[in-house]
Parts: structure tokens; C-alpha cells; sequence
């Protein structure tokens, strides 16, 4: 197999934050009723993971399993065993109406961290940042184009968007979070 | 500024994050249909001033379409609820009646 190369590969900038391109990630989207036993087993069995609440994310021994929508969970694991899990999942779930879907490189990830980084993306997503709690995901948009935010830690979040926005969204991460242009909104 | 809260994710944000989907409601008159009723669903929107009743959709969020009431005069948003109803539902109209007590009621 070739060697996967991620959107902006070695892609760094430190400002008031530092925003790192995470590199290659695996990330499986699931669609179908969450309320599917099948779909539960099948959570439990291969991703030793319970299926997240509205707008959690839970954690497992691959990964991590976020909710994206009444319908619709992202798997996120490493890049190298999306093959096998998809083939573990789908010979789990059997019949039921389930889809997966491999979308590693349909996507970008970035690590955003620093006591800021609230305050930088707030310029930019219309999110009230002081009601987004630890383990909470939040699809929104960052400027013109559709994001998902991840909150890791107080002061950590992954963002995840499309690869083929990914060079406007590393420039636009770095132009907002350009020394000098300090808010002190959400002061930790 | 519109405030809206999506029924299907929870989540709470301003309008940009959400598209307007035009009126909500509507019937459909296809095929077999009569000239009148079927220029009707093709063409013929409500422009109130005042309550309304639209489709909006999570474009940015978790993607899904719900329907809002609000004022087209104070952006004030009355409910939000699932677009799989035919109509309002009766709390709905009634929070909007006590709010607006001069307001006509649906159809
Ligand atoms: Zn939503």
C-alpha cells in the first residue's frame, strides 16, 4: 500500500495558539438508526465503545465515537486499521440497515491548543464557547466552511473539515490567531 | 439577528449557521392537479408581517431540516419543531397566541 499523506502534511503555526495538522487519521462514518441493536452489539463488540449521547463523544480502545447527527456517528482511530474495523463492523451488524463508510482522506484534522484558543475560535465560529464542555462535539462552521470542533481538554480542541478546504483553513487559523489581536473574552 | 435552536441536535446558534428553506406546510398539488391549485404550490408563498412558518435547515450542524415559528417583524422565535408535521402543533400555537393574542391563527 502507498504511503498516506495527510492534507497539509507537517502544516504548524504558533501565535496565540498553536495549530498543528494532526496527519494522517482514520475516520469511519456510520449512518443509520442509533437505536439499531444491532448497531449497539455491534458498537460494543468491535469498538468496546457505547454509542455516544447527543453531542458526545465517547472513548474506546480504537479511538474515540462522536455524534455527529440523530443519525450519523464518526469513528475516529488510526488511519491504518480502517479496514479491518469497517470489516469487523459490517460483518457484526449483518443485515441491518447500517452504512459505513471510510472517509480518512476526504478530511483534514487540525489540533488547536493554548490558554486562547476560545477566544480565537470564536472570531471565527459562531459558537458560545463558554457553554461547550470537555467531551462535547460541535459541528459549526469556521469562516465560510463547515467544521467540526472536538473539545479534548479545557484549553485543547481537534477540529476536523474538508481536505479540500484545508489550505484555507490552516491560513485562516493562522491569520486569527496572529499576535496582537487578543480578546480576553473567555479568560480562563 | 435570528436565534435558532435545531430540535434534531440541541444545539442553539445564529442564523448563519442555519438556510432558509421557504415556507413550511405546503401541500403538494402534482400531476392530475387543477391550473389553479397546482400554480398555487408552484408560485404562491405567504409574505406576512408577522408570524410565520418556515423550513429551516442545520447546514452547518447536524444537517437536518426542522421548522421554525417566528415574527418576521422582531426575529422573535417562537418554537422550532420536527419537519415531519403537516401543521403546527396545538403548543405551539398556543405559545404563539400568548404572545401574539391579536394573531389570526394558522390557515
Ligand atoms: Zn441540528
Amino acid at each position: 500500500m502507498s504511503e498516506p499523506v495527510s492534507a497539509l502534511p507537517g502544516f504548524r503555526n504558533e501565535g496565540m495558539i498553536s495549530v498543528v495538522e494532526a496527519g494522517p487519521c482514520g475516520m469511519i462514518t456510520m449512518r443509520g438508526d442509533l437505536t439499531l441493536p444491532a448497531l449497539a452489539k455491534a458498537m460494543t463488540d468491535v469498538m468496546k465503545a457505547d454509542i455516544p449521547a447527543q453531542r458526545r463523544i465517547t472513548h474506546c480502545d480504537h479511538g474515540r465515537v462522536a455524534w455527529m447527527s440523530p443519525d450519523e456517528l464518526l469513528l475516529i482511530t488510526d488511519y491504518g486499521a480502517v479496514p479491518g474495523i469497517i470489516g469487523d463492523l459490517q460483518s457484526a451488524i449483518g443485515d441491518a440497515f447500517v452504512s459505513l463508510a471510510d472517509v480518512s482522506d476526504a478530511r483534514a484534522v487540525f489540533r488547536l491548543s493554548g490558554p486562547q484558543v476560545c477566544d480565537v475560535l470564536a472570531k471565527i465560529c459562531p459558537v458560545d464557547f463558554a457553554a461547550f464542555e470537555v467531551g462535547e462535539i460541535r459541528r459549526t462552521r469556521a469562516a465560510q466552511v463547515a467544521a467540526a470542533l472536538l473539545r479534548d481538554a479545557e484549553h485543547a480542541f481537534t477540529l476536523v473539515c474538508f481536505r479540500s478546504v484545508a489550505q484555507y483553513m490552516g491560513d485562516l487559523l493562522a491569520t486569527v490567531s496572529a499576535p496582537g489581536g487578543e480578546v480576553g473574552l473567555y479568560r480562563g | 439577528m435570528l436565534l435558532l435552536s435545531c430540535p434534531c441536535c440541541g444545539v442553539s446558534a445564529e442564523e448563519t449557521e442555519f438556510v432558509n428553506g421557504g415556507e413550511a406546510h405546503l401541500k403538494r398539488f402534482g400531476p392530475g392537479s387543477d391550473d389553479a391549485d397546482y400554480e398555487s404550490y408552484m408560485f404562491n408563498r405567504k409574505n406576512p408581517m408577522g408570524v410565520h412558518f418556515e423550513r429551516w435547515r442545520h447546514v452547518h450542524g447536524c444537517g437536518k431540516w426542522f421548522i421554525a415559528a417566528r415574527c418576521t417583524v422582531t426575529l422573535e422565535v417562537f418554537a422550532t419543531y420536527p419537519a415531519q408535521t403537516t401543521e403546527p402543533p396545538a403548543e405551539v400555537v398556543a405559545r404563539i397566541k400568548a404572545r401574539r393574542p391579536d394573531w389570526e391563527g394558522y390557515k
